[in-house]
């Protein structure tokens, strides 16, 4: 049996739902969008990440119709969407402050966008009777919004935005607002709700490890670009700059000059320190700039020198983070360079035997790290 | 004890300033009038002791209040007095709702200057502001004037000394006291509100009509009420730019109590004026009440 994998942006017999077409968005001097492409695929969760400023919510914007592109074509469902106003556009938002009416119930805000269409009664009870037993709000429908907590309040806004059935959904910050424990809850049942009404999603978020859980592909922006579009396995394993490597989780940079050996390619780094040999598919020229960037948990700490590790580096442990379950250890190499090296705490913290100061070994293997151009 | 202190100087305000001064007005318009000082008898004679008390209030009667059903003339001021109150208050929130609104959407940096040119008119005396009044409207004042040179007439419009000027000088004087809880309203509001309301279907229009109306309804109450209120017993708005034909209960107050000199008669007229504008007190206080209890 083989398992169906969703990837519709490998397959080019596939149509997109989304296409910006060099899409550059001016406010005065400032460029919020530089002349990006990008398509984006029916029932996909697309999550925009970066940094505030980075344009990701301009993007989001100009889908939902408020902002017009400078220059560029934006087309959802093949139309040209320029001279299309908001209420004639099928695209819902969800909005980071949620835009609840606060004069009317959580009933009437599910109904509001069911009544601008003229549907009769029946119809429009049906649905948002729909709306609320898929969101869990049955029990608040006559409450008002300033009645019900955050968490309830994020759900009316969920269930007002997927009433009138969008094409696509776009999710400014939606989880911003809510603590970190409701914030995961919540993930899972975006997810959920995602796969059952099978709209497309278009979030945006600055929450890297929300962007991770959720979407199907994410896109990493900065200054109005986007800098790596993946699925959060390969934004991850495979980041295709330094930027996104450290935007991304932690990573220890190691920046050096190439020396192509064979198969492999080492970085030399320091003039006293052996060269790091790490495998890429990407050619390097000798000599060329190259940054190895790889995760501490990539990284093995030891007291014994490792004995067949294709890389080796001997340090003193400056910093130890305990978070629990797991340890980060913070070694300084005699160059200066400090390297983050994590380990799965399997002893109790009375038996570790690596203590501040002590001299560790750290070693790695040649294919645990990437070699990044930039 | 402190409590009590605190609390008893508020009371004692209203009760030396409010209570006692109403009292003294419920007792005239109880008595007759006397060619005296004062023009009304009886008086209280407390060195007569206990008979001077029972004889005193044997004395006073319902007469004044009675008169007033008798001559027309009064129920057909207060009339047109709700009249003209309700007029120039739905005239005001025309004018002044889109100022109010203008003012709230204008950039952030622009809003103490709006709201200052709003308060401006009251650093200078109310009254020098209807006399200036007086000069624009009348036959040879600035609008005739204007309107002369630029040919839209062909002779001058008379507009003081009637109902027209006293509508302009109403919704002129009152016009703050409408945009300013408007204004506090919508500037509250959240934009995304109405970005929310386009997204779900609304064109600019039934967005304003869905969302921006009702969100500001406390607001347009509040001011109506402020409007509504003080315009029923206006006094010198009527007497200064109304002409004869301007029928209003407080210039009617003023002749009876000035010309007349029949003050139970005009404590009457005074006592039932603050008696129909208890009702919409009340409803204020409640609607006041209400978006505090809304926000609480």
């Amino acid at each position: 049996m083989t398992q169906h994998v969703f990837a519709p942006w490998n397959d080019p017999g596939e149509k997109p739902l989304i296409q910006f077409r060099n899409v550059t968005k001016r406010f005065g001097d400032f460029t919020a969008i530089d002349d990006l492409t990008q398509d984006i695929f029916e029932k996909e969760f697309f999550a925009l990440l970066g940094p505030s400023g980075c344009g990701k919510t301009t993007m989001m914007r100009m889908l939902a119709g408020f902002e017009t592109p400078s220059s560029g074509q934006i087309f959802i469902a093949g139309q040209d969407m320029a001279k299309i106003p908001p209420n004639k556009r099928a695209v819902n938002m969800m909005f980071q402050s949620y835009a609840l009416f606060p004069h009317l119930s959580v009933w009437d805000n599910i109904a509001f966008g069911l009544r601008r269409e003229g549907k009769d009664k029946d119809t429009i009870a049906a649905r948002v009777e729909e709306m609320l037993r898929l969101t869990r709000l049955s029990k608040f429908a006559k409450r008002k919004p300033h009645q019900i907590s955050g968490g309830q309040r994020q759900r009316v806004a969920l269930a007002r935005s997927l009433a009138k059935a969008p094409k696509l959904l776009l999710l400014d910050e939606p989880l911003g607002a809510l603590d970190k424990k409701l914030r995961q809850d919540t993930q899972f049942e975006l997810m959920d709700i995602q796969e059952k009404t099978g709209t497309t999603f278009v979030i945006v978020t600055h929450d890297q490890e929300e962007a991770m859980t959720v979407a199907s592909r994410v896109a990493v922006m900065d200054e109005g670009r986007i800098i790596q579009v993946a699925t959060p396995a390969q934004i991850y394993e495979a980041p295709n700059s330094v930027y996104v490597a450290d935007f991304i989780g932690d990573v220890n940079i190691i920046s050096g000059r190439a020396k192509p050996t064979g198969d492999k390619v080492a970085t030399q780094w320091a003039e006293s320190q052996p060269d790091i040999l790490g495998t890429t598919t990407t050619q390097f020229d000798a000599g060329q700039e190259i940054h190895f960037a790889i995760r501490p948990e990539k990284v093995a700490i030891s007291t014994e020198e490792p004995q067949d590790a294709a890389n080796k580096l001997q340090g003193k442990v400056l910093d130890i983070a305990y978070l629990g379950n797991i340890s980060t250890y913070h070694v300084e190499l005699p160059t200066g360079h400090v390297i983050k090296a994590q380990t799965a705490n399997t002893r109790r913290l009375s038996r570790r035997q690596i203590t501040w100061e002590d001299p560790v070994w750290i070693s790695f293997t040649d294919t645990a790290g990437v070699l990044l151009e930039r | 004890m402190r409590r009590f202190v605190l609390i008893a100087v508020p009371y004692l305000w209203l009760v030396a300033l409010f209570l006692i001064p109403f009292v003294i007005v419920l007792k005239i318009s109880l008595s007759d009038v006397a060619l005296a000082r004062p023009p009304y008898f009886p008086q209280l004679d407390l060195s007569a002791g206990w008979e001077g008390l029972t004889s005193f209030f044997a004395e006073l009667d319902f007469e004044n209040f009675w008169f007033l059903t008798t001559d027309d003339l009064y129920w057909k001021a207060y009339l047109s007095s709700l009249q003209i109150a309700f007029a120039s208050t739905v005239m005001t929130l025309l004018v002044g709702y889109p100022i109010a609104y203008a003012m709230a959407r204008a950039a952030p940096e622009w809003r103490p200057t709006l709201l200052m040119l709003v308060i401006l008119p009251f650093w200078t005396s109310f009254l020098i502001r209807v006399y200036a009044w007086m000069g624009i409207l009348s036959n040879e004042g600035l609008l005739n004037q204007l309107l002369l040179w630029l040919g839209a007439i062909n002779e001058p419009l008379t507009i003081l000394n009637t109902n027209t000027a006293v509508y302009i000088g109403i919704v002129y004087t009152y016009l703050p006291f409408m945009i300013l809880p408007i204004y506090s309203a919508l500037e509250r509001m959240d934009d995304s509100l109405l970005e929310a309301a386009e997204d779900l279907g609304c064109s600019r229009l039934s967005a304003f009509w869905l969302v921006t109306v009702p969100l500001s309804k406390n607001g347009i109450i509040a001011g109506c009420f402020l409007v509504f209120i003080p315009t029923i017993g206006e006094f010198v708005i009527p007497s200064l730019l109304g002409g004869s034909g301007t029928l209003m209960i407080g210039k009617v107050l003023w002749e009876e109590f000035f010309s007349n000199r029949d003050w139970p008669v005009a404590s009457a007229v005074a006592v039932i004026l603050l008696l129909i504008l208890v009702i919409p007190i009340i409803l204020f206080q409640r609607n006041e009440q209400k978006q505090r209890e809304a926000e609480g």
